[in-house]
């Protein structure tokens, strides 16, 4: 993993400053069931493909955003911050 | 022995340079390698090979293949044919037993043969099995190359660079220079990479020129690192131009690695950059033009030339070199012998593609010029020159020449030979990735740069497919062969030190790492530091705590989202412990939240959960996007914590707080004023004693560190502190918690406010307390003074039902005590358990309370 990730406020910098959160997950709206809290907290899509998923600025500006990534090619297609 | 000046050498013979060569001085001229200077001197024999001890001498003198390879300056495995001479370097020849000219070892070649083909090492030796080690233990002796000094140690550091490129060229040949030129008439920000010293001298105004050094990958993002000498630059380039030119490559026949075979580079660079005549006698063997032309050099040079052939065009039948004493006497083509004593070998190049296929190239084979050439260049990368397979004419060349006489190489850096290939497939290995890995052909030093080529051409032949099927192996960085040591880099491992940190240095205190931070483990006296907190007055350095601002209208709310208990109730000047858990109900920070304002809380956290727990609340908040900032103080501000029933006494004394209980009562928060110093007072008791935390600017840690302990307080370590917040059953989490652990299986049941609306972690912590817990967290108190490990097992009817994760011996319970998880059923007031210490089981009974003051009442006092 070498990429290069444009963060929103600092610009592209390498993959490196960064840190993962995995993809974006949808918290349940109400209380869910122990099958549907268990999806939600351990379950993950793990697309080959584009997939939406947090980051952070960590060794940089510390912003968390959201980027459109494609897991086969690393190519990142959109990054915004969450509004 | 040098040639009268030559036009274009890179020699100075005005500058002479002396270095040691087995003690003996060589005298070499400024711009010689350790190479030519031995060369010139009259060294032909350079090394020996790798399984065999053969008499291996210069073959491509372009720093790839093993043949030159000697220990200069205790560095194992330099080519010295690409290593410039340095004054007084100490040059020695390595994997020998004896000398170069008669090597112990070389017994291998004469009679080993039989004994060891290909991959005798998987068959031979291993049974009894007792015998493999010795088996082993020799074969590594007698195989392997270099010996690393373990003593030298530190002489020279490494170091890694981070730099950036508009367009970086690897590659300073003629396609690369050019390349690098016209991207610098866009402007700044072209640097060009080359391997060698062939950029001394040309004028490439605007390009930035690092040389020598290698370009060892290209990864995604277009990063390329490049050792250079000690540095390993990191390059971040925006176009990425591969001018890596070609690789010559040998011919296959019978002693084609007796000292004096040599490709067409090695005696060329001999005479043109270095003056040196390389024999007397050649015969020129070449299946193309560069081959060929390699006569005139000779010729030019005062050598014979008796024999330039076309290979491909005469077609022998059969070629062989015979030596003598492993030196080349004879070339035989078709039984006409030869005398001579060079032989150029030349079987056409092999484009470089390696930097290529790894930026993702696809690699396909080129029926007519019989080489692998790449294809779909991927975005953001350009090739050019000889790398594309554009190398001029030249004939595909037969797989070999002949079998018969001399060992028949096909892989010099691993001593594999035709027949050795021929065993493998025989034997099953037929795929190019097989066979490599069973013979390790192309994993030498010169990790497939002359061999690869060679070995496909042979497996096409013997499997009858084409070398368009069997294809080439991966291409893995590194492309260059480089010292581990570079890749480490220097050690950049922050060490984080509280701002008295000295201070507790010079009371003797032993450190220890906490995360990041170093902190005092003790001052050297556990049991008298942890009696001094209990009877009179300590103080330790919490300045490694965590601590976070929150702030904005709906900070209340927010800390409500984020903890299972309530914080926006909580009166401003009041504090409450917190507990965070994730939405699966695992326990994973604690720590202290107050209230100092409508709209400011003051959060701590633990010293290793501090980056955590930040992160986590800037994700939440970036989730909820609410009306709060957050904000890091930890490195900002210092802290100590004061704690004795001797505190109220010593703080008194240096504020003008109201610190009686009712100014300042358990629990709450105070700003004011302490030794000069603007401090936030939190009256908190993590080690069961009447105590203030103090929490000052950063700069005035030492100073308010220095004027408590002049004021009469003991410092205390890490050590202490464990065992007094465990006599008060006080977690730690992380220690007597993991990532299983939830709030009610630690017996914080009391925590969470269910009736909140949502909190992190709410649905977990209500289904978890609709199933029922399946273990607890518990005191123990020891029956008989011994003390079980931490992680210590708990034994029921020879099973193991729970673990110790916290156990001390106890001076105020006068026991050995701790904390354990057990089976629900047994999280009651004196239940009887069986602990493994040392083998044996020790009978403990659950103790509930706090070993010490169950009551709080010191806490409160």
């Amino acid at each position: 993993m070498s990429f290069l990730l444009t963060c929103p406020h600092c610009g592209p910098r390498a993959v490196d400053e960064f840190g993962y959160a995995g993809e974006v997950t949808t918290r349940p709206a109400a209380k869910p069931t122990m099958r549907e809290l268990t999806d939600y907290v351990y379950f993950r899509r793990n697309v080959a493909g584009v997939q939406r998923e947090w980051w952070t600025h960590r060794h940089g500006c510390g912003a968390w955003f959201l980027a459109e990534r494609d897991t086969r090619t690393n190519e990142v297609l959109k990054v915004e911050l969450p509004s | 022995m040098r040639l009268a000046p030559r036009p274009d050498e890179r020699i100075d013979r005005s500058q002479e340079v002396t270095f040691l060569y087995r003690g003996k001085p060589v005298r070499a001229f400024a711009g010689d390698s350790f190479g030519s200077a031995l060369y010139a001197s009259g060294q032909r024999v350079f090394s020996r090979s790798f399984k065999y001890h053969r008499p291996r001498g210069l073959l491509c003198c372009s720093g790839h293949c093993p043949n030159c390879m000697m220990t200069v300056d205790g560095v194992p495995n330099v080519r010295t044919c690409a290593v410039p001479v340095r004054e007084g370097a100490v040059v020695v020849p390595q994997n020998v037993r004896g000398s170069l000219d008669f090597d112990l070892m070389s017994v291998t070649d004469k009679i080993g043969g039989p004994f060891t083909p290909v991959g005798f090492y998987y068959r031979v030796g291993h049974r009894p099995r007792a015998l493999w080690p010795l088996v082993e233990k020799f074969l590594r002796n007698a195989a392997g190359l270099g010996r690393v000094d373990k003593h030298r140690g530190r002489e020279h550091r490494t170091d890694t660079e981070y730099r950036r490129a508009r367009v970086l060229v690897i590659g300073g040949g003629e396609s690369g220079r050019e390349a690098a030129l016209s991207a610098a008439i866009d402007g700044p920000g072209v640097v060009l990479v080359d391997e060698g010293r062939q950029l001394e001298g040309h004028d490439l105004g605007g390009v930035e020129i690092v040389a020598p050094a290698q370009a060892l990958g290209i990864w995604e993002g277009g990063l390329v690192p490049v050792a250079h000498g000690d540095l390993l630059i990191r390059y971040r380039a925006e176009k990425i131009v591969v001018a890596a030119g070609a690789l010559e490559q040998p011919l296959v026949f019978p002693g084609n690695d007796l000292v004096g075979v040599m490709l067409p580079g090695a005696a060329r660079r001999l005479v043109e950059d270095w003056a040196i005549k390389p024999g007397e006698r050649a015969v020129v063997l070449a299946t193309d033009d560069r081959g060929l032309e390699t006569a005139d050099v000779l010729r030019d040079a005062g050598v014979e030339v008796a024999l330039a052939l076309r290979v491909t065009k005469d077609n022998p039948r059969e070629i062989r070199a015979e030596g003598r004493r492993g030196r080349l006497h004879r070339v035989l083509v078709d039984r006409e012998a030869i005398d001579c004593d060079v032989a150029v070998m030349s079987g056409g190049r092999q484009p470089a593609y390696s930097l290529l296929a790894q930026a993702g190239a696809r690699i396909e084979y080129d029926e007519r010029r019989g080489i692998f050439v790449p294809r779909d260049v991927p975005a953001g990368i350009a090739a050019t020159g000889s790398v594309t397979g554009e190398i001029g004419n030249g004939a595909v060349p037969a797989p070999s020449y002949g079998s018969g006489g001399d060992k028949c190489f096909v892989c010099h850096c691993e001593d594999v030979t035709v027949k050795d290939v021929k065993r493998a497939l025989a034997e099953g290995f037929d795929s190019i990735e097989l066979a490599k890995r069973y013979t390790t052909v192309t994993m030498g030093p010169c990790q497939g740069k002359l061999c690869q080529l060679n070995s496909v051409r042979l497996i096409a032949q013997e499997n009858g497919e084409g070398e368009a099927a069997i294809g080439m192996t991966t291409a893995r960085p590194p492309w260059a062969p480089i010292e581990m040591g570079m890749l480490a880099g220097r050690d950049h491992e922050p060490c984080r030190r509280t701002s008295a940190h000295h201070r507790h240095e010079e009371a003797g205190a032993t450190m220890m790492w906490t995360g990041s931070w170093k902190r005092p483990h003790s001052y050297g006296d556990v049991a008298g530091e942890v009696r001094t907190v209990r009877e009179q007055l300590g103080v330790i350095d919490v300045s490694t705590l965590g601590k976070i601002l929150v702030e904005g209208p709906d900070a209340g709310a927010f800390l409500d989202r984020l903890y299972p208990n309530r914080f926006s109730d909580l009166k401003p000047g009041r504090i409450r412990y917190g507990v965070l858990t994730t939405d699966g109900g695992r326990i994973m920070d604690d720590g202290t939240i107050g209230r100092l304002g409508d709209e400011l809380y003051y959060v701590t956290t633990t010293t290793t959960g501090a980056g955590r727990v930040l992160a986590w609340f800037e994700w939440w908040n970036a989730v909820w996007g609410m009306d709060v900032e957050i904000l890091d103080v930890s490195g900002a501000l210092a802290a100590v914590n004061l704690a004795g029933p001797r505190a109220r006494e010593a703080l008194g004394a240096l504020t003008d707080i109201d610190v009686s209980n009712e100014g300042i009562s358990y629990l709450d928060a105070k700003q004011g004023v302490v030794a000069g110093v603007p401090c936030l007072v939190l009256r908190i008791g993590f080690v069961g004693e009447l105590g203030y935390e103090l929490h000052c600017p950063s700069p005035a840690g030492e100073h308010l560190w220095d004027t408590l302990v002049a004021a009469g307080a003991r410092p205390f370590g890490l050590e202490p502190q464990r065992i007094l917040r465990l006599e008060k059953q006080h977690i730690l989490v992380g220690q007597d918690t993991d990532t299983e652990s939830n709030l009610l299986s630690a017996g914080l049941d009391w925590l969470p406010k269910l009736d909140k609306d949502d909190f992190v972690g709410k649905w977990a912590t209500e289904l978890v307390a609709e199933r029922g817990v399946r273990e607890r967290l518990v005191g123990f108190v020891m029956r008989n003074p011994v003390l079980p490990l931490e992680g210590g097992q708990i034994v029921s009817e020879g099973r193991s039902i729970g673990r110790v994760t916290s156990s001390r011996f106890s001076e105020a319970a006068g026991r050995h005590v701790g904390m354990c998880w057990v089976p629900p059923e047994l999280a009651q007031d004196g239940a009887e358990l069986q602990i493994m210490v040392d083998g044996t089981l020790e009978p403990a009974l659950v103790h509930l309370q706090p070993f010490y003051d169950p009551e709080g009442a010191k806490l409160k006092s």
